[in-house]
């Protein structure tokens, strides 16, 4: 087998936007169901944020940084990210310490580290380094992987980074992590029987996982299984935001006009429950039509992965557009109560910041995996 | 490993088998997601509709009662009084601007407001209550309420706001509270902060913000469609902010005001026992009411551009070359360090000049002290004496031992923003300028350095804490305003302790005495400098004048002729503490272009003391 030089001969580009484009090392299809969704999410956000026009400016101007990052990250070659990962693993992983050791206080937990500038929360790196390291360290052995090897990335580059992150505490996003890890190996080829144990081995320690919980964590389990059983607390977002979906019915009560949203019954409208005031007021068509362009993401994410050249470029492709599924579904999830409430936004739409640059990031390396391919001949 | 090789075909074949899978489970838990928005969205639609428009249970904040100020004497520095306020909630009014325009017509805002107002309303959610004036008189109240029908969406709310009875008294260490910002909002928990509007923004209310805030509290409300509350249904009761004694004594405080007034300076007065702050002036001072009431832009910009600057805390943030006030200090460093015994004289010409220069080093006394030892030189305050002292002990040991007195870095009181001044040595210039030729230290600096000129910058602060830690013969606290902090709840007394500082110690402690009996020769011997101040005291002081040169003091000001030559004048200073034998208040007294230390700056030390020390036995 064989590399050369030349890029994949394809059909000479036929507009000028599309020349563009090609040139910017950019995917169309899935540019333009990001920013969709992204504008989507403004308007909601119009409303979510009870007309405030100072947040839809810094929303605005995140999602700027947050498109120019994912298009300095396309331009960077799949080959210098394979010989960064375990760099920046390391460095993400270091961060992940010191934030335990200095990190700044917020609401109860210990996630920013304040770098001068500005505060970040390095787990946000560990979001794209861990599955990176996963692709990495599997990425020239014969798969599917051994035991051994299964192990080895579970325990080294799963587990650690996400019980540093879940001591913050942050069960949500050391889950997330823990996921976009998995996710590797399982697209590596993991056997079957393997994750049948896995699956056994989780449900027994699910007791062990229950004592290690922070109150407000078991608190959250709890009002999951009956929130009928915590109004006040932690059940009364998810009464409330289910009274904001179903009050929304199939064409919803229209934009502005959500009563659960505007009379402020329903908390945290603009973040972690945003799709709650989407569905009070585009009801079921505005909710359907959302999660079909998540899925439209997800599957030029996983087609660009099938087309991907080496086994750390498929992995790391297919582990990124996954994770992000699991986002959508895990926010969706805890939203329409089907899932207990983790604190999880909904990517693109949520108002927030850090998380929409490692989201956009994220994109960029689907872009560069897709647009760096070469020629292969036998 | 020859068994393992990488089977590429076989490799990519497995992986689309995986991500066909992955898709597959993709589609399947989206459906799932799907069918559950099916079930709320259009098979229970009825029923959360129906929900939806009987839910009329809302939770609101309740703020908590902030926490009361009081001095050592248990006297209210900081209280909260019941308040109108006039509040618009932006979504109920058809046309802001016409109504804001309305009420600027009826006399209750100002036309200066509308920028603010409009920031405020811009910034929050429209349903959310904007404040747009504090503190209505009952006949503004009244001339709103009939009025009231053509101002839908404004009301008048009573509300609880900060009031300092005092109001100017003590603005410098109490500060006062002001809107919670959006910076405020960054270090504070907005939870807790939910529904109150103002937060301590300087000195103690700042200092103190967490036991003075309190926790918040929750109601649950019922409203109508409209949002009204028609009822309360449950109560949490927040929990009030806990009780801050101070140090400070108001009528010490009082009696200091009254001494300085109409001047600009400082006078800070410690307890030198335990580094607690009794008295802490800066003068002009300003309303601090003015702050919690909502100050309106016009108010603001004037003590902005007033050319005495109120709102600078001189006491802790004002920047004065000592002058003379370091005699002392340099004279016991002088002792400690073997440059001088205590009978050496120096025969003072007047002037002074460096070995091989030409250069004249004047005394203030043209004509000279004649010969002088340290205790004359400290009592006469004699320059030459202490140019030679300065010249012999070197600019490194001299920063050295005034490093100890708290010189050069800051006292570490327990209020923010105060400076640090300067404290020369070799190092320091060599650090502060950029250019070769400026870093290096000239003998002629040293020897201004020795009378307090030149780089030397203190805070009043810093020369009260200088001469509570000559009282205490090196013994040195950190100095405090907060003495203790009370939780109304439990009724928990929380005491501060004096913080013990490292205690500078002298090559021989007898050595205090010299410097000490200098000081009480200023304000009792035949020839001191001071001895107006002192006469018929009933208790002896030891003391010592300055005056500092005014120079390149930067302030941007208008100048005419007469200000011109009044800001040019000399800063006034002095230092005391008293009884001699048996310390219980250390004072330092700078007055602003006040002309003498010791005309202008002891007789209001005296004032100080004696209010002080005599007040029990009359």
């Amino acid at each position: 087998m064989m590399m050369l030089d030349e890029p994949l001969d394809r059909p000479r580009p036929i507009s000028v936007a599309q020349r563009l484009l090609t040139g910017l090392r950019l995917d169309g299809p899935l540019l333009f169901a990001i920013l969709m969704v992204c504008a989507f999410g403004l308007f909601v956000l119009y409303s979510a944020g009870g007309y405030n026009t100072d947040l839809l400016t810094r929303q605005s101007i995140r999602i700027g940084i947050a498109v120019v990052v994912m298009l300095i990250v396309a331009q960077i070659p799949p080959k210098m990210m394979r010989m960064w990962a375990p760099w920046l693993f390391a460095v993400g992983l270091s961060l992940l310490i010191l934030v335990l050791v200095f990190g700044e206080v917020g609401k109860g937990a210990r996630r920013w580290l304040d770098v001068g500038l500005v505060r970040f929360q390095p787990s946000e790196i560990m979001k794209l380094a861990a599955p990176m390291m996963a692709a990495w360290y599997l990425r020239e052995r014969p798969l599917p992987p051994r035991i051994s090897e299964v192990l080895m990335v579970t325990v080294g580059i799963v587990i650690l980074p996400a019980a540093l992150i879940a001591r913050q505490p942050d069960l949500g996003t050391a889950l997330l992590i823990a996921a976009s890890g998995l996710i590797v190996i399982l697209l590596a080829g993991l056997s079957l029987r393997l994750i049948a144990v896995a699956a056994v081995l989780t449900v027994a320690a699910a007791p062990l996982l229950w004592f290690s919980m922070h109150d407000y964590q078991r608190q959250r389990v709890l009002t999951f299984l009956n929130p009928e059983s915590d109004p006040l607390g932690s059940g009364y977002h998810i009464i409330q935001s289910k009274i904001a979906i179903g009050s929304g019915g199939v064409f919803g009560k229209g934009w502005l006009n959500g009563t659960q949203a505007q009379l402020e019954f329903l908390p945290e409208r603009a973040t972690d429950f945003i799709f709650a005031v989407l569905g009070e007021e585009f009801g079921l068509l505005g909710l359907c039509s959302l999660l079909l362009m998540y899925i439209f993401i997800v599957m030029r994410g996983l087609y660009i992965a099938t087309q991907a050249q080496d086994t750390f470029g498929r992995l790391l492709a297919g582990s990124i557009s996954l994770t992000f599924f699991v986002y959508v579904f895990v926010n969706t999830g805890m939203v329409t109560g089907l899932l207990p409430v983790v604190g999880v936004p909904l990517p693109l739409v949520s108002y927030g910041g850090t998380s929409m640059v490692t989201l956009m990031a994220g994109f960029g390396i689907l872009m560069s995996v897709h647009s760096h391919r070469k020629l292969v001949t036998q | 490993m020859a068994t393992r090789l990488k089977d590429h075909w076989r490799e990519q074949r497995l992986f689309l088998a995986r991500v066909l899978a992955s898709g597959a489970v993709v589609i399947g838990l989206t459906l799932f997601v799907m069918v559950r928005l099916v079930d709320l969205q259009v098979l229970r639609f009825e029923h959360f509709s129906e929900l939806s428009l009987g839910n009329r249970v809302r939770i609101e904040p309740l703020p908590p009662t902030r926490g009361l100020i009081y001095d050592r004497n248990g006297i209210v520095l900081a209280e909260n009084l019941p308040s109108y306020q006039l509040e618009m909630i932006p979504e109920q009014v058809d046309d802001i601007d016409v109504s804001l325009e309305a009420l600027i017509g009826l006399g209750l805002l100002e036309a200066d407001d509308l920028e603010r107002i409009r920031g405020e309303i811009r910034r929050q959610p429209n349903f959310r209550p904007v404040a747009l004036r504090y503190r209505l008189s009952e006949e503004e109240v009244a001339r709103f309420a009939v009025r009231r029908q053509q101002f839908p969406g404004v009301e008048i709310q009573a509300r609880l706001i900060r009031h300092y009875p005092y109001g100017s008294v003590a603005v410098h260490a109490l500060g006062y509270v002001g809107s919670v910002s959006q910076a405020d909002l960054q270090r504070l928990d907005p939870g807790d902060y939910a529904g109150t509007t103002h937060t301590g923004k300087i000195g103690v209310e700042f200092a103190q913000e967490e036991a003075l805030h309190g926790s918040a509290g929750y109601r649950q409300v019922l409203v109508n469609a409209q949002g009204r509350i028609l009822q309360e249904l449950e109560r949490a009761s927040p929990s009030p902010g806990s009780d801050v004694y101070l140090s400070l004594d108001l009528e010490l405080q009082l009696a200091a005001e009254a001494a300085l007034a109409g001047r600009r300076g400082s006078i800070v007065a410690i307890d030198p026992r335990n580094g607690q702050v009794l008295a802490l002036v800066s003068q002009p001072g300003y309303d601090a009411n003015l702050f919690s009431a909502g100050i309106s832009t016009r108010e603001y910009r004037g003590l902005q551009e007033d050319p005495d600057i109120p709102l600078f805390n001189r006491a802790l943030r004002g920047l004065y070359p000592p002058g003379s006030t370091i005699k002392p200090v340099i004279g016991l460093a002088g002792l400690h360090y073997g440059a001088v015994a205590p009978w050496q004289r120096v025969y003072c010409l007047g002037y002074y000049t460096l070995p091989g220069s030409s250069h004249r080093f004047r005394d203030w006394k043209r004509e000279g002290h004649g010969p002088m030892n340290l205790n004359d030189a400290i009592a006469q305050s004699c320059d030459v004496y202490f140019y030679e002292l300065a010249l012999k002990l070197g600019i490194d040991n001299m920063h050295d031992f005034l490093d100890g007195f708290g010189l050069g870095h800051r006292s570490g009181i327990d209020v923010p923003a105060e400076k640090a001044g300067t404290l020369p040595s070799r190092e320091w210039k060599r650090d502060h300028f950029r250019r070769r030729e400026d870093q290096v230290w000239f003998p002629g600096e040293t020897l201004i350095t020795g009378i307090g000129q030149g780089y030397l910058q203190t805070t009043p602060l810093q020369l009260a804490q200088m001469t509570a830690t000559i009282a205490e013969r090196g013994r040195a606290f950190r100095p405090t305003l907060v003495a203790r902090v009370s939780d109304p709840a439990s009724g928990d007394m929380i005491e501060f302790e004096p913080e013990a500082l490292t205690p500078v110690e002298v090559s021989d402690p007898a050595l205090w005495d010299a410097a000490i009996t200098g000081m009480a020769e200023v304000m009792h011997g035949p020839r001191g400098t001071a001895r107006a101040a002192a006469a018929d005291a009933p208790y002896r002081i030891a003391g010592k004048t300055g005056t500092a040169q005014v120079v390149n003091i930067a302030q941007d000001e208008k100048y005419d002729a007469e200000e011109l030559d009044e800001r040019l004048r000399d800063h006034a200073l002095f230092i005391a503490f008293a009884p001699l034998e048996n310390p219980r208040i250390a004072v330092s007294v700078v007055v602003e272009n006040g002309g003498s230390g010791s005309g202008t700056a002891a007789p209001l030390a005296r004032a100080v003391l004696d209010d002080y020390l005599l007040r029990d036995s009359q």
